[in-house]
């Protein structure tokens, strides 16, 4: 066990340093000059000089990506945006919340639908019940998530306001000004975006639930309970979803690593301020640090959601044993 | 259409002479892309108490569907109840188009100790599956969970079917691990599968399949995966138990060296029917069917110094569209005109319960066992 940790932990190491090599190398192909943008339109040539002197960026590539690493390991410290000065730290500490409760209330909330749908359908195949799925499942695949979210803002939000279109509200401690906050108006403002977020995701698992679970229906060990003479729903409980959903949990570990990314539509159209909008802005004004300080923060939460997986995954199936 | 049986002695028969198991004409057809499989076309046999009776039979001749018919354990099965009059196969095939529910259907009869199971309500089988018919399959290593420990596995079967807490079922579980020959049964009934090999695996199926005492065992062939040393050790702990308990067990195998070993009686199937049925002893000594004649030539035989093993020429037909008439007439080196049309019944000669389905005459039927056997005689003399 000890040696897979140490294993585990200096592949992330590893990858921190590759991911973040390549975002540098990235940015520094493309042909702009983040001090020009930093310094304002009517800037002088010596003005944008003097910038870029200041923000380090008259230095070799490889010199200012040794500092950034420098900065990261000594101080713990991601820099400071090139557009506003606030420190990167604290822009991702305050964007994190609102996209991990966007994935984890999503994820929540597609498995919730993707099981039921999943097993049901595996059952009955070929049913009423299946045939229907299947038909989400296709729509929900194949619909782009911002047409999903738009409609959903102008039927639900607009036309029946049932729900409030975009926005975001704390869940604690609102800012002083703002208009809403506390866990209901949060949980209000969630529900469209969760729904966005979630039906690609349900379709999809819905699809891998219902295959697993015929797969695993056909299994000699479901046989074998079957002619221990035990009744239906405790062969489908005990000896099939158990079997049926290990898969499940792999893939659910590698997705919210993908639904991270995925976020950054979802946000876009109902204007959370979380990670993907952060990403978003800062690429438009070319805010390396800022860039790079949710980039070194995306591949922790991947390295630690993935690991967090492994663990759980070796405690549910015992043929696996971490070494 | 159908085969013929013995007169039922079921009825008004001591209890005695009563088999334990009584099948009677079921078939079992199976609905696929390509159309309706009859894996059971016909089949008739029963399985006295603390008997042992091998069903033979090359791959897909439906030896396990049948078995796994009488248990209702194939997928989606349903279960027909037929007239004595009707049309038994062309009914099937109807029905099993229609069902959106089924692809699997049987019908006939499976009279155990007097109870129909191919009518008995789903809660009546589950009571049967595992209590009193148990049944071990071929591959032990796909045939326990691997996701819970084997106790746990155990201590379901025996909460199933017995009113006992979880703590006496354990200490039943830990009993029959160790009567099926597990060292350290106590440490090691909370191991996964994956950790016991697959002689152990097969130990732990039979532990499983007898921990309610049932009066009935079908080993759906239990060795087949396992090597030869594991085989034989597997074969003497079945007939220990059985010797012991004095539980009946259908042996279903396409290898006679362990009919040989185990069976009282024997079923040969070929292409979903029976063609001969008889003692152990008939079928290796006095052989009727030419199917039979087949298989006991491709045996090897040790002590034989024969260059080649006899084979049977070609492939059995396929159950989609099984040839009309006798089903082996297109591989049989003895087929004439009648073979391609009729089909044989399954039928004895006379007194005796030796039956089986081929349209030679008695004398050539036994002129040719004769041969066969002596030419297997002179083998070993040689």
């Amino acid at each position: 066990m000890s040696t897979y940790i140490i294993k585990r932990f200096l592949w992330a190491i590893f990858l921190i340093v590759c991911v973040t090599m390549i975002t540098y190398v990235l940015f520094f192909l493309v042909p702009a000059d983040p001090a020009r943008l930093a310094a304002g339109k009517s800037a002088t040539p010596a003005d944008v000089a003097r910038v870029s002197k200041q923000l380090g960026l008259d230095k070799p590539v490889y010199v200012q990506y040794g500092l950034f690493l420098k900065r990261l390991i000594l101080e713990q410290s991601l820099g400071r945006s090139y557009v506003n000065r606030r420190t990167v730290n604290q822009m991702v500490f305050e964007a994190a919340p609102v996209t991990a409760g966007l994935v984890i209330g999503g994820a929540i909330l597609w498995m919730l639908i993707a099981l039921p749908v999943g097993i049901l359908s595996a059952l009955r195949p070929r049913s009423l019940v299946d045939r229907s799925a299947m038909i989400f499942v296709l729509v929900g695949i194949s619909a782009p998530v911002i047409w999903v979210g738009l409609l959903l803002q102008y039927f639900v939000g607009f036309r029946l306001g049932w729900l409030p279109n975009s926005g975001y509200c704390n869940v604690f401690n609102p800012p002083v000004g703002s208009s809403c906050g506390g866990p209901w108006d949060w949980f209000t403002h969630m529900i469209l975006p969760w729904t966005t977020f979630a039906i690609l995701f349900a379709a999809a698992y819905a699809r891998m639930v219902r295959a697993n679970v015929m797969d695993t229906l056909g299994e000699d060990y479901v046989r074998t309970a079957r002619a221990k003479g035990a009744p239906e729903h405790s062969v489908v409980r005990h000896h099939v979803l158990r079997n049926a959903l290990l898969p499940v949990v792999t893939m659910l570990g590698l997705d919210i690593g993908v639904a991270l990314g995925g976020a950054i539509f979802t946000e876009a159209i109902f204007n959370l301020p979380g990670l993907g909008r952060l990403t978003v802005t800062s690429v438009e004004s070319l805010d390396l640090p800022t860039v790079q300080g949710v980039v070194v923060f995306a591949t922790f939460a991947i390295i630690i959601i993935s690991f967090t997986v492994d663990i759980l995954y070796a405690y549910i199936d015992p043929r696996i044993r971490l070494a | 259409m159908s085969t013929t049986v013995e007169p039922s002695t079921s009825t008004g028969s001591s209890t005695e002479d009563a088999p334990l198991l009584d099948v009677r004409d079921l078939r079992t057809y199976f609905k696929t892309e390509d159309g309706i499989v009859r894996a059971v076309d016909g089949v008739s046999f029963s399985v006295k108490a603390g008997q042992t009776l091998g069903v033979v039979g090359e791959s897909g001749c439906g030896k396990s569907v049948t078995m796994l018919s009488v248990l209702s354990l194939n997928t989606k099965a349903g279960r027909l109840a037929l007239g004595p009059e009707a049309n038994a196969g062309a009914e099937m095939e109807h029905y099993l188009l229609a069902s959106k529910k089924h692809t699997s259907l049987s019908t006939g009869s499976a009279h155990f100790r007097g109870e129909d199971l191919l009518t008995a309500s789903s809660d009546r089988l589950r009571a049967i599956r595992g209590g009193e018919i148990a049944m071990i399959f071929q591959d032990p290593m796909t045939s326990l969970n691997p996701v819970h420990t084997i106790g746990a596995q155990l201590i379901e079967a025996a909460m199933l079917h017995q009113d006992i807490t979880k703590g006496a079922a354990r200490q039943i579980a830990i009993e029959s691990l160790d009567d099926v020959g597990i060292p350290r049964a106590k440490q090691r009934i909370d191991d996964f599968p994956h950790q016991f090999s697959g002689g152990m695996r097969q130990r732990v199926m039979i532990a499983m399949a007898l921990i309610n005492e049932p009066e009935l065992l079908i080993a759906d062939e239990p060795t087949t995966a396992l090597d030869v040393t594991t085989q034989s050790q597997i074969l003497g702990l079945i007939r220990r138990l059985q010797e012991e308990r004095g539980t009946a067990v259908v042996m279903i195998t396409h290898d006679l060296g362990v009919v040989a070993e185990v069976a009282d009686e024997v079923v040969v199937m070929y292409a979903a029917r029976v063609v001969e049925r008889a003692s152990v002893f008939e079928v290796f000594e006095q052989p009727r069917h030419p199917y039979t004649w087949g298989l006991l030539g491709s045996l090897p035989r040790p002590d034989a110094v024969a260059d080649r093993l006899t084979q049977i020429q070609g492939q059995p037909p396929s159950l989609l569209n099984p040839p009309p008439g006798c089903r082996f007439a297109p591989r049989c080196t003895f087929s004439f005109g009648r073979c391609l049309e009729d089909v044989p019944e399954l039928e004895g000669s006379g007194a005796g319960s030796h039956l089986d389905a081929c349209f030679l005459t008695d004398a050539q039927k036994v002129e040719e066992a004769q041969r066969f056997v002596t030419a297997a005689a002179t083998d070993e003399s040689a």
